[in-house]
This record gives C-alpha cells, sequence and structure tokens, in this order.
C-alpha cells in the first residue's frame, strides 16, 4: 500500500497534527482514515484520545495529559510504517432526500440562470453525483463534500444572510452541502434536505463520518412534508449502503 | 430547585464541556475559566467538574428552595445573599427562601456559582455545558428552573481560599501553532512587543482584537482548530477561538493559548489589554 511522507507538528500541549501531502484527493483521505482506524484499534483506543480527520489531516488530541512531543511523533511515524490494507474502517454511502422546491430553493431560479440551465437539469446535475465527505465541522453535522460537477460551480451571494433555513441545500464555488441549523450563510440555497443531519437526541448526533459519500434524490413537497413531521417525533429512516465492504 | 428570577445578561450552566464528537464538528463547550471554575468546586469538595453557573458580566437574581451550600468565584461581581454582601472563594449556607443577587461587576468579565454535588441538569452527549444546537437553549432563561440536591450539613474543610488572583494578567502564554511558520520577523515583533486590546466582538465562541497584523495569502485545507487556537485571517485580523468555538477552520493556527492563558482570557472584556508571550 501507499505510504505517503507525513509531517508531524505540534498543536498546543495536548494535541499534534499530522499532515499529508496538500491536495484534495480520495486516496490520502482514505489513507488519512487508515491510520486513524489502524491508531485507535492498536494503540490509541482510550476515549481520553480524540481524533478529527479532515481532507490532509489528522488531528491527535489527549486531554488527559499534555503529550510529550518529540518521543510520540517518533512512536507515531514507527506506527505509519507498520499500516497495512486491512486496516480500513467500514463506510457508508447515504442516500438523502431533497426536495428541490423553488419555495424551499430560494435560489434555485437565479442559480439556472446564472448557470444556463433548466431547473431540472441543475436537479439533475446535482443528484446524479456522488460526493466524498471530506470533513465535518463549522457547525456540529456540517459536511464538507468534494466532487461537485465543475458545471455546477458558480460564487457565493455577495450578500450573505443573516439567517438559511435548517436543512437548505446550497452551491458555493466547488463546494455543495447542506446547513445542519439555522445559521447565517452566503450559498446559493438550492433545495431542503428533509432529514436531520445533526440530531443530539441520538447517540451517534451525526450519522455521517468523515470518509463516507453522500448522493442526493429528489423528492416531492409531499414526500419532503411528511419525512419532516416524522423527523420530529424521530422515526425518519435513512437509505445507507456500504461501500467498500 | 433554583429559581431563575432574572437571568442576566448571559448566564449558563457549564462543566468541563463534550468530549468525543470534535469528529462531528460538535464544540467542547464548557467552564471558559476553567482555573476559577475548579476552585469554587474544590471549596464546596465537589468532583472538579460539577456543572456550575457561568455568570457574564450582568449576573443574575437566584431564589433557593432547599438548603444547600454554595461558592462564587472569578470575576468580581458585588454578591448579595439577601442583604448580606457575599465574597469570593468562601463557603455559605443557603436555607429555603434566601436570595442571590448579582449586582455589579468590578473587575474580571466572568464568575462562577458552583453548588453542593453541582446543578443537575440534564446531560446530553455527556455534558450539562450548555451549547445550542446539543442542548435545547443556549443560556438560562427568566423563570427558569434548575435542579439541586439538598445539602442541610456540610462542614468544609477549608471554607476560605485565598486565591491568587490572575485577574490582572495581561500576559498569554502561547506555544508555536501549526502554521506559526508563516509568520516573519515583522510580524512576530509586532506579536510579541505590542500590546493587543480586546475587540467588541468577544463571546464563548471567540474573541477577536481590535488591532490587525500584515495579512496573508495562505490558502490552507479546511483542519482542526481547538479552544485556545489563534488564527490569522488574510486581511490581518487575530482571532482566537474559545471553548464554543468551531472545531474546523481554515486560517492559518499561528499560536495555541496554554491552559491558564484560557481562563485569563476568559476574564478579558471589550477594551481590555492582552500581549501573548512564547514557551
Amino acid at each position: 500500500m501507499t505510504h505517503y511522507s507525513i509531517s508531524i507538528r505540534p498543536f498546543g500541549v495536548h494535541a499534534l497534527l499530522i499532515e499529508w501531502p496538500n491536495e484534495v484527493n480520495e486516496a490520502v483521505l482514505e489513507n488519512i482514515l487508515q491510520f486513524e482506524n489502524y491508531l485507535r484499534t492498536n494503540h490509541l483506543g482510550e476515549d481520553d484520545w480524540e481524533m478529527i480527520p479532515a481532507y490532509n489531516s489528522l488531528t491527535l488530541i489527549y486531554r488527559k495529559a499534555p503529550i510529550n512531543f518529540t518521543e510520540f511523533s517518533e512512536q507515531l511515524k514507527a506506527w505509519y510504517t507498520q499500516l497495512e490494507e486491512a486496516s480500513l474502517p467500514q463506510r457508508f454511502i447515504w442516500r438523502l432526500p431533497v426536495c428541490y422546491d423553488l419555495e424551499l430553493g430560494i435560489d434555485l431560479k437565479s442559480v439556472s440562470e446564472r448557470l444556463e440551465k433548466s431547473v431540472e437539469e441543475v436537479v439533475n446535475l446535482h443528484t446524479n453525483h456522488i460526493y466524498t465527505v471530506y470533513g465535518i465541522g463549522f457547525l456540529p453535522g456540517f459536511m464538507y463534500l468534494g466532487g461537485l460537477p465543475p458545471s455546477l460551480e458558480l460564487p457565493r451571494r455577495a450578500e450573505p444572510r443573516l439567517r438559511v433555513r435548517k436543512g437548505s441545500v446550497g452551491l458555493a464555488g466547488k463546494q455543495t452541502g447542506i446547513y445542519p441549523q439555522e445559521s447565517p450563510g452566503g450559498w446559493n440555497i438550492i433545495g431542503s434536505c428533509s432529514v436531520p443531519m445533526f440530531d443530539p437526541k441520538k447517540e451517534d448526533p451525526c450519522f455521517v463520518s468523515v470518509g463516507d459519500k453522500v448522493q442526493f434524490y429528489s423528492i416531492t413537497r409531499a414526500e419532503y412534508d411528511l419525512h419532516k413531521i416524522e423527523a420530529e417525533v424521530g422515526i425518519y429512516k435513512l437509505e445507507k449502503t456500504m461501500w467498500n465492504a | 430547585m433554583l429559581k431563575v428570577l432574572k437571568s442576566g445578561l448571559f448566564t449558563t450552566i457549564q462543566d468541563a464541556g463534550r468530549f468525543g464528537y470534535l469528529n462531528k464538528g460538535v464544540p467542547v463547550a464548557g467552564f471558559m475559566d476553567t482555573a476559577s471554575a475548579h476552585k469554587v468546586n474544590q471549596l464546596l469538595e465537589n468532583t472538579i467538574d460539577s456543572a456550575v453557573m457561568e455568570i457574564t458580566m450582568t449576573g443574575p437574581i437566584l431564589e433557593f428552595d432547599n438548603p444547600t451550600f454554595i461558592c462564587i468565584g472569578g470575576a468580581k461581581h458585588s454578591v448579595a445573599l439577601n442583604n448580606d454582601y457575599i465574597e469570593n472563594f468562601k463557603v455559605y449556607k443557603v436555607s429555603p427562601g434566601d436570595i442571590l443577587s448579582f449586582g455589579k461587576l468590578e473587575k474580571g468579565f466572568r464568575s462562577y456559582l458552583a453548588i453542593k454535588n453541582g446543578f443537575k441538569t440534564d446531560v446530553i452527549l455527556g455534558s450539562r455545558s450548555m451549547y445550542a444546537p446539543v442542548t435545547p437553549r443556549s443560556h438560562l432563561e427568566d423563570n427558569q428552573t434548575i435542579a439541586y440536591e439538598s445539602c442541610e450539613v456540610f462542614s468544609p474543610k477549608i471554607d476560605e481560599l485565598k486565591v491568587d488572583s490572575f485577574l490582572d494578567s495581561k500576559v498569554l502564554t502561547v506555544s508555536k501553532g501549526p502554521e506559526y511558520g508563516l509568520l516573519d520577523d515583522r510580524r512576530l515583533e509586532v506579536l510579541f512587543f505590542q500590546n493587543f486590546t480586546i475587540a467588541n466582538e468577544n463571546d464563548r465562541m471567540a474573541y477577536q482584537l481590535v488591532e490587525h497584523i500584515v495579512g496573508h495569502k495562505v490558502s490552507m485545507l479546511t483542519s482542526a482548530t481547538l479552544p485556545g487556537t489563534v488564527q490569522l485571517t488574510p486581511s490581518g485580523k487575530i482571532m482566537i477561538l474559545m471553548k464554543d468555538g468551531q472545531t474546523t477552520g481554515g486560517y492559518p493556527r499561528i499560536f495555541q493559548l496554554s491552559d491558564k492563558a484560557i481562563s485569563i482570557l476568559a476574564q478579558k472584556k471589550f477594551g481590555d489589554i492582552i500581549s501573548f508571550r512564547l514557551v
């Protein structure tokens, strides 16, 4: 298997940062997740270790005591050389329902005009692609998705909105994503996802993990309204398939 | 139950914070000034991470319905238990019907009210720390009630602590952040030899500073951020992430505050002066 040239840097006394080559690349992300899984399984199983993978980095945090950087970074490098093919975590493709209705997708019409495509074409392009989750952050449950087709790239709105509705699905630059909560934002809103991306009542408040994949599918307004009622009482069902079994 | 007669400006319940969900984008939250929160818990012989009330600038008015013991500390407010003023870092007995009123802020920014055995609000994702949308509310509201255990008898081993106050400390000790390397001599000189002023934009998520330094054109991929991470924006603005800060960011992380420095900064408000010192 590939072993990249990794760099390890201190990040305060309780954390350190491992970096892979500076690129948005599935192979790099996969290698990061393999290493995270390997560390978790073999060496750093304690709950006090937290690991944050994102794009080309893995941050390790140990809150119980200061980390001896020199010693520990040498140890990590040695562990990295032992990394084997087998240690890839299970990952999923999630199918997420989105209602691309003009009332919810408040910018859908202007997006279709700016891209010189019909609304239907925009929706088809957005739903035909499978996106990779490169990171989760910014807000609880917010996914950084990679893989937007270049034909859907368009700048964010000149004037950010003070309030974007929870569940809104947006486009901005090379990114697409879902607002997991109501928040200010400048993305172009093309629809709304009917399942909550963040639910603090669940043991795992965000079902998606970094490295998973996401595909959107179009639902009608009636289906959307029904899903919203189901979500309120916590009985929404999610469609997922394993993709690296 | 403790009844919140008036909630004050931004009063919350906090414990050590929420761990294990950073990879889902959930901030740690928890005590802003951990040093003071630990001390008030210790005086009551609570576990140090018991849930306390964090009081920001304008404090609440509270009514107790059961006997217990309390201790306040952190910022200096004028605080009255019924008609008597009480002091920081000293254990007091309260009786049913007693009213605790936080008055004028004299020094610092955040006070902590600890109660014997801690406040018993709901534990969500492993913590009682208030942070919306994890907890339904981001702060306490008027007329809300908060559960606590009744305690009739308690004789503290130490009932008053002469605390080495850091409210006057201006120096934040920092270590190098992952992108420290982008700072050239010109920027380093400004960062380590000048004072900075706390901007109006300061809250549990982040503190901004009034003075800017020379900006940069470094573009980096989104990566993890922590409480105490000092970010430098392209325009040269300095932002220090605090306990409710986002878990990932795309700005260079030039410094990382020490735990003590996070507590010191948590006691600063708009217009206060700080400086950085590298350890």
